[in-house]
């Protein structure tokens, strides 16, 4: 119960703090767009109406990603630059379940983007969205939205170390928008880039929200993405447990 | 050395050696040289996807949009640097000239500028077999340099605005999303709305990236020159008016006492 209530309460603390910031509030939202415009004119002047929609969906979820991966590569140097680092790392919860909630609050602002950019399909490219299966969709959009902050969570651990994260977070943007199919479909891609967009949760969680929204078989890949993030959430826990310690151990948590 | 070609070169130099923190291999490489690639990828299969246009259209286009990146963040980021480190109140209270201040610190942001677009040009062509004439390669490689002077020039307005505002990575990050949108990177200007059109005549990238799309398929920089004048001269009014707005924005703390708290 505990747990929970710092997971939650977390959560809240974060996105509040987060609604405030103009880099991850108003940029999160207006960066992906730039993206999402320039893909739906292309797709546009390729005159194909089932590319835009396809598009459409893709690139909604591109802001999600947007929304974490800079700024959870760099949560931690953050924390140190604000000089909280040391407190959250001495206090009696676990240490992990004090970044999830970080990693997970920024994908949640990319549910701003997501609105955001569909609104902007149907309101200036004319793209109308008719969800076939409604009740999928809306269950698809927080799990896709968890995955994503798990990842997000993995990548903040796996960068402890890396003073520049964001610069690695920034970098990891376009492959990812790229290899998990936001906007191509993957078998325009080369073949060896198919396992490694199954080992992506995005990758997903993109195909079971078209699929909610377009019709087809959702559930299936709603449990693949779901089945990573957690995953991700247990090898996450595992890594900050071992790499805290390395830093108590060396006297290294401030200087790493 | 007179003083303000002293102030021009070493202070430029300087400056941007010790607040450009983006020269650090951990930010340089992911910065300038993964990303323009993926970018370039990303919107080469998005084209192919879309049956717009060849590869050559996109390596093109991203790799000339991406000369903008370190043109738009490295003037914002050496000004806001300054604030950070404490030092743009003594800056600012200093006799140098204004103009061989700023235009000092352009001149190695403009080099950094065209390399990058030149490595995402060269790595971009390998990578989707984009088969360019040996003969364009110089004048090519001057487009660049052109269109890296340009970016400048909006780079001084971004600086100048990065006096007022504290969050200078936001702004510099949506004029390069503005450039990516407006000046034909991805999408050609016929196909874009009529003003979207007019709007990016005035753009830098504009019109350095239709002439790299020229000299690729084969032109001259003869045929090509009029686009370049064009290039450098959007270049040089932008780079006027973020002048004038630095010298005005920097009257406007002054007179406020804004400086550091804005």
């Amino acid at each position: 119960m505990r747990t929970a209530r710092l997971l939650v309460l977390g959560w809240l603390l974060q996105l509040k703090v987060m609604m405030r910031s103009a880099f991850n509030g108003v940029l999160s939202v207006v960066w992906p767009m730039f993206f999402a415009t320039t893909a739906f004119f292309m797709y546009r002047a390729g005159r194909d109406e089932a590319t835009l929609v396809y598009a459409s969906l893709g690139a909604s979820v591109m802001g999600i990603w947007s929304a974490t991966s800079t700024s959870a590569s760099s949560v931690l140097q953050r924390e140190r630059r604000h000089g909280t680092l040391e407190l959250l790392a001495a206090a009696p919860a676990n240490f992990a379940y004090i970044l999830i909630p970080i990693s997970v609050a920024m994908s949640t602002i990319g549910l701003y983007s997501m609105i955001a950019t569909l609104l902007w399909g149907r309101f200036v490219f004319g793209i109308e969205l008719h969800l076939v299966h409604p009740l999928l969709f809306v269950l698809a959009v927080p799990v896709t939205i968890a995955s994503v902050g798990a990842l997000g969570f993995l990548l903040s651990v796996a960068c402890v170390r890396y003073r520049s994260a964001w610069a690695l977070g920034n970098a990891l943007e376009y492959p990812v928008w790229l290899i998990c199919g936001f906007l191509v479909p993957l078998a325009l891609l080369p073949n060896w880039v198919g396992p490694i967009s199954w080992v992506l949760a995005p990758t997903f969680g993109v195909r079971a929200i078209r699929e909610a929204a377009l019709g087809g078989t959702p559930v299936a890949d709603l449990l693949a993405c779901a089945g990573l993030g957690v995953a991700y959430f247990g090898a996450g826990i595992l890594l900050a447990d071992h790499v805290l310690r390395l830093a108590r151990k060396s006297a290294a948590l401030q200087l790493s | 050395m007179t003083y303000p070609v002293r102030v021009f070169f070493v202070g430029g130099l300087l400056s941007y050696r010790a607040l450009f923190t983006w020269l650090t291999p951990w930010i340089l490489i992911p910065t300038f040289l993964v990303a323009p690639i993926f970018q370039i990828l990303l919107f080469a299969y998005i084209g192919r996807s879309a049956n717009l246009q060849s590869d050559e259209f996109y390596v093109v286009g991203n790799a000339l949009q991406y000369t903008s990146l370190p043109c738009l963040f490295a003037m914002a980021n050496m000004l806001g640097d300054e604030r950070w480190s404490q030092t743009l109140g003594i800056l600012l209270s200093s006799p140098a000239s204004r103009l061989a201040l700023f235009l000092g610190r352009s001149l190695p942001v403009i080099l950094n500028g065209a390399l990058v677009g030149a490595f995402g040009f060269v790595a971009g062509s390998l990578i989707l077999d984009v088969h360019v004439p040996a003969s364009a390669f110089a004048p090519l490689a001057l487009v660049i340099l052109v269109t890296a002077v340009s970016c400048t020039g909006l780079g001084l307005v971004n600086g100048a605005i990065g006096l007022r505002v504290r969050e200078s990575a936001v702004s510099s990050n949506i004029l390069f999303g503005f450039l990516l949108v407006m000046c034909g990177v991805n999408v050609p200007l016929d196909e874009l709305p009529g003003w979207m059109e007019a709007i990016s005549s005035v753009l830098p990238l504009t019109h350095g990236i239709e002439a790299a799309r020229e000299l690729a398929d084969g032109a001259s920089l003869g045929d090509v020159s009029g686009l370049v004048a064009t290039e450098l001269g959007i270049g040089v009014v932008w780079a006027v008016i973020g002048c004038s707005l630095l010298r005005f924005l920097e009257v406007e703390a002054r007179r406020r006492a804004t400086l550091e708290s804005s």
